[in-house]
């Protein structure tokens, strides 16, 4: 252990992977950074984009016919009143849990490694939210009645009934979706600052001057700014929590068999998180690689958030076993049947599916060469995005198909309607992320220039000497 | 510079550094106090909409559960999420108060080297307000610590 510290520089006696490699000065991290924004971008921006605007298209197009014509044009039947409409909702969702994770958590819990990855992670979740949100809005058939969501009286002066976990929804994720603007917005002012000052044209420094508000980076105002980002992530932390504990409850207060179960709550943020750090591999990874950011986003933070998806995907299966246990324990021979359908039935397809992409396929990344494959990585993150769509199905669909009654129950298959309108949404989530990816920088500069060895103010260049090892005082101390 | 006795000076740099306030003699910022204050309105505010709404207005009875502060605890969902909700907009709207922001047009902008405070360079600045300000001993101060690219800037504030 002693000889360790006897080198010129005193490194720690355990050496930490540096957060960014090649030991790169601060102007190389603006310049990488910036150049995304101020540069052309690359032809493969514009093979990506292209085909989400269509996409895009198509979903207004099928929007707009189900607006017309009226939810008939689903394959929801009596009992299946939630088809797609409310898994694609929980799917999407659920992915923008992972963006508040690395903001919020991982600040608080010092994870420094989150610098690379918080800000593309949080335009993430707003845009996953955006695509969530249109689920609930048009699955009420009326969509010129949605309305009735706000906290206003109707023409009757009746008010909402607040007692429903339906509301407590629209307010979960509506606050979610305000909290994780200004989270993001206040991350950005210090990068938008940055812009600011290395725009020429007009209309750029303007734009981007407008929103840094004349951020100025000095001590007084970094201090109100820190405590307020600290903030902020303190009161994202609980509310990521509450809002898939929430959106579980749409299901867990219910007396359906196979959602009436009180794991939903932790199963379901478990399994949001799961699902959100697939998702945020898989943009990050073709991302890190077409703009040249592998120093930034290095193997280490693959490796950690590869551990993050291992953890909460065997949390998520010790739920799927738990809750098969819990229903034949329980003796409910509902709830015995509503598994039985669930594990054997006419979905079990779906069920097999949502098992193995969820449980099984992330049980790779116990080996280290798995986690820093990255054809691997990306090929497991793609069986849990399928994964944790399917979960959703399950739990919607089969549990509602076939509840108490079998004169009652009837199958579900979606329509071509519904089906392009959840495409539509992937072009819509893609394009707003290659416009976020174009238009603002994706990794945080600030915070990543605070990671920097060089920014710590006991940092010594290579090649001066420390008191410890020659017992020699430092003359270049150049502050203060 | 502290010690010097300046009051109106700071120093500009393109992440926070740790351990600056208590070197400056700042204390900690004031703004989680507010937030307090916006959260509790909020969980006030939360609280007065539903009561008022589900129990006096128009008592609403749902699957038999009584219109009255018994349900409370059906309320809490909502009470959390304001709570949230104007505990975030204070902290946005705090911190741009005491920030003093938006400010699109300080006088530090006017110089050419300033705009490097975001890329990598750090900026110590004395406002001429300070009364310790003096062109000349404040300008050999700053050169006798080391500071080096020391500029005049002079506009209107």
């Amino acid at each position: 252990m002693a000889e360790a510290s006897t080198s010129d520089t005193a490194r720690p006696v355990i050496a930490r992977e540096s957060l960014v490699l090649n030991e790169r000065p601060m102007s190389w991290v603006t310049n990488r950074i910036c150049g995304i924004v101020e540069n052309r971008q690359p032809f493969l921006w514009w093979v990506l984009f292209v085909p989400c605007v269509m996409l895009m298209g198509v979903l207004g197009y099928c929007l707009a016919y189900l607006v017309a014509t009226g939810v008939g044009v689903w394959g929801n039947n009596h009992p299946v009143g939630w088809g797609w409409a409310i898994t694609n909702f929980v799917f999407w969702i659920g992915i923008g849990h992972a963006g508040t994770l690395i903001s919020a958590i991982l600040f608080l819990t010092r994870q420094k490694w989150r610098t690379s990855v918080n800000r593309a992670a949080e335009a993430m979740t707003l845009f996953a939210v955006i695509c969530a949100g249109i689920f609930p809005a048009i699955h009420v058939g009326r969509f010129w009645m949605v309305w009735f969501l706000a906290p206003v009286p109707n023409a009757n002066g009746i008010w909402q009934n607040f007692k429903s976990p339906l509301l407590w929804d629209v307010f979960a994720v509506s606050t979610y979706f305000t909290v994780s603007v200004i989270f993001w917005y206040v991350g950005l002012i210090p990068d938008l600052a940055t812009l600011r000052d290395r725009a020429k044209r007009g209309i750029r420094k303007a734009a981007y001057g407008f929103f840094a508000l004349g951020w100025r980076g000095g001590n007084r105002q970094w201090r109100h700014y820190e405590m307020a980002y600290l903030l902020l992530a303190a009161l994202s932390t609980p509310l990521v929590l509450s809002v898939h504990s929430v959106v579980s409850f749409d299901f867990a207060t219910s007396i359906v068999p196979g959602w009436h179960t009180t794991i939903f709550p932790p199963y379901f943020v478990a399994g949001a998180i799961f699902g959100g750090f697939a998702m945020v591999l898989t943009l990050m990874i073709p991302a890190r690689k077409i703009y040249g950011l592998q120093d930034l986003i290095t193997p280490k933070h693959i490796d950690n958030m590869a551990k993050i998806i291992l953890l909460t995907g065997t949390i998520v299966g010790y739920a799927y076993i738990m809750e098969l246990f819990i229903s034949w324990y329980g003796g409910n021979k509902y709830e015995q049947a509503a598994f039985a359908n669930r594990t054997g039935g006419y979905y079990s397809w779906a069920y097999v599916c949502m098992f193995t992409c969820n449980v099984i396929v992330p049980q790779l990344f116990w080996f280290r060469y798995c986690r820093h494959n990255l054809w691997i990585v990306m090929a497991v993150c793609m069986c849990v995005n399928a994964g944790m769509w399917f979960e959703r199905f399950v739990i919607i669909v089969t549990s509602i198909a076939q509840d108490f009654l079998p004169g009652a129950w009837d199958f579900y298959h979606p329509s071509w309607v519904e089906i392009w309108t959840f495409v539509g949404t992937f072009g819509l989530f893609l394009g707003l992320f290659l416009l976020f990816i174009r238009f603002f920088p994706v990794i945080a500069m600030s915070e990543i220039k605070g990671v920097l060895p060089k920014s710590d103010p006991h940092y010594l260049p290579p090649g001066t000497f420390t008191h410890d090892a020659e017992g020699r005082e430092i003359d270049n101390d150049g502050e203060q | 510079m502290r010690d010097a006795g300046f009051k109106r000076w700071d120093v500009h740099s393109p992440f926070p550094i740790h351990g600056l306030d208590s070197a400056m003699g700042l204390s900690k910022s004031s703004l989680s106090w507010f937030v307090f204050i916006g959260g509790a309105t909020g969980t006030l505010t939360a609280f007065l909409l539903q009561f008022i709404t589900q129990v006096v207005i128009y008592p609403t009875y749902v699957q038999d559960k009584p219109a009255s502060i018994t349900t409370l605890p059906a309320f809490f969902p909502v009470m959390f999420e304001l709570t949230v909700l104007f505990a975030a907009f204070t902290a946005l709207f705090g911190s741009m108060i005491l920030n003093r922001l938006p400010r699109w047009n300080h006088p530090l902008f006017v110089s050419e080297q300033f705009t490097r405070f975001s890329d990598d360079a750090f900026f110590l600045c004395i406002e001429a307000r300070d009364p310790q300000f003096s062109k000349e001993e404040t300008k050999a101060l700053l050169k006798k610590m080391g500071g080096t690219n020391i500029e005049l800037i002079e506009d209107e504030i």
